[in-house]
């Protein structure tokens, strides 16, 4: 069995933070238990925590890209937290430029970003 | 190869045959970047370089192995990772090299994208013999 990693939930807002080098099945998984937590909590926001996550690649950017397109068809929305400087020069050179998902530089933000995004009812 | 593995280090050889081994090699590859005292993001280029094909040897290629360790030449250091498989081969290699260019529903980054992120790349293939990718980052 592969592992998943814990879904929380504050309000209306799910939480995941990435603690450990992950396995493609989880990935996968992860992608799923979101959609499944999104309807099933009613929750309209999304928070990603990759501030663990020393690399990235183009199998977790995809991740990254469908879980923020899967939510959008949710009616909700994701930010990804939390990436290092490192991370991030490497993924654009890399040819993933994230287009499409939201980001924020920590959790405060983050849910800061989806507070406004809610009280302004944008999407 | 375009660079002698260091005298007295050798490299070590990891299996590329399941999903879970892809950790391992990123664990390896950290390792010895860190040995190497490459800086914060050539070490984030070359492990995710080498995520990116480790992948491929297991998706195209069926499986393989990785030879990784520190080579020499000129007085510098580097941190070198050896890909090989048995698998199918790439039949057009200018095409597989294609930034967006996929044959297994991937996004078409993995050998367009790991060539940029690394110093040294090298790509031999014969069609129904398998595939070696060779890959160095340099520490500057």
């Amino acid at each position: 069995m592969s592992e998943r990693i814990p879904i929380l939930r504050i309000g209306d807002t799910l939480i995941v933070s990435v603690q450990f080098d992950l396995e493609d099945q989880t990935v996968l998984n992860l992608q799923e238990d979101l959609a499944d937590q999104i309807v099933a909590r009613s929750a309209t926001g999304v928070i990603i925590d990759i501030g663990a996550l020393e690399i990235v690649d183009s199998f977790v950017g995809r991740m990254l890209a469908t879980v923020a397109s899967i939510s959008r068809v949710l009616d909700a929305r994701t930010v990804v937290v939390g990436m290092r400087p490192a991370v991030a020069i490497t993924l654009v050179e890399l040819g993933l430029s994230l287009g499409g998902v939201s980001t924020a530089l920590d959790l405060e933000k983050g849910l800061a970003k989806l507070n406004r995004a809610a009280s302004s009812g944008l999407q | 190869m375009t660079a002698p593995w260091t005298a007295g280090e050798e490299p070590r050889v990891y299996p590329i045959a399941r999903s879970g081994d892809l950790v391992h090699i990123r664990q390896a590859i950290r390792t010895l970047s860190q040995e190497c005292r490459l800086s914060l993001v050539d070490q984030t280029k070359m492990i995710t370089a080498a995520s990116e094909l480790a992948r491929n040897t297991l998706i195209y290629g069926g499986g393989g192995t990785v030879r990784a360790g520190t080579v020499s030449r000129g007085g510098k250091r580097g941190v070198a990772a050896i890909f090989e498989d048995s698998g199918p081969g790439i039949p057009d290699v200018e095409q597989a090299m294609t930034d967006g260019w996929t044959s297994g529903g991937g996004l078409g980054l993995g050998l367009s994208g790991a060539r940029r992120l690394v110093d040294d790349f090298d790509l031999n293939t014969v069609p129904g013999e398998g595939t070696v990718v060779t890959i160095i980052k340099w520490v500057r």
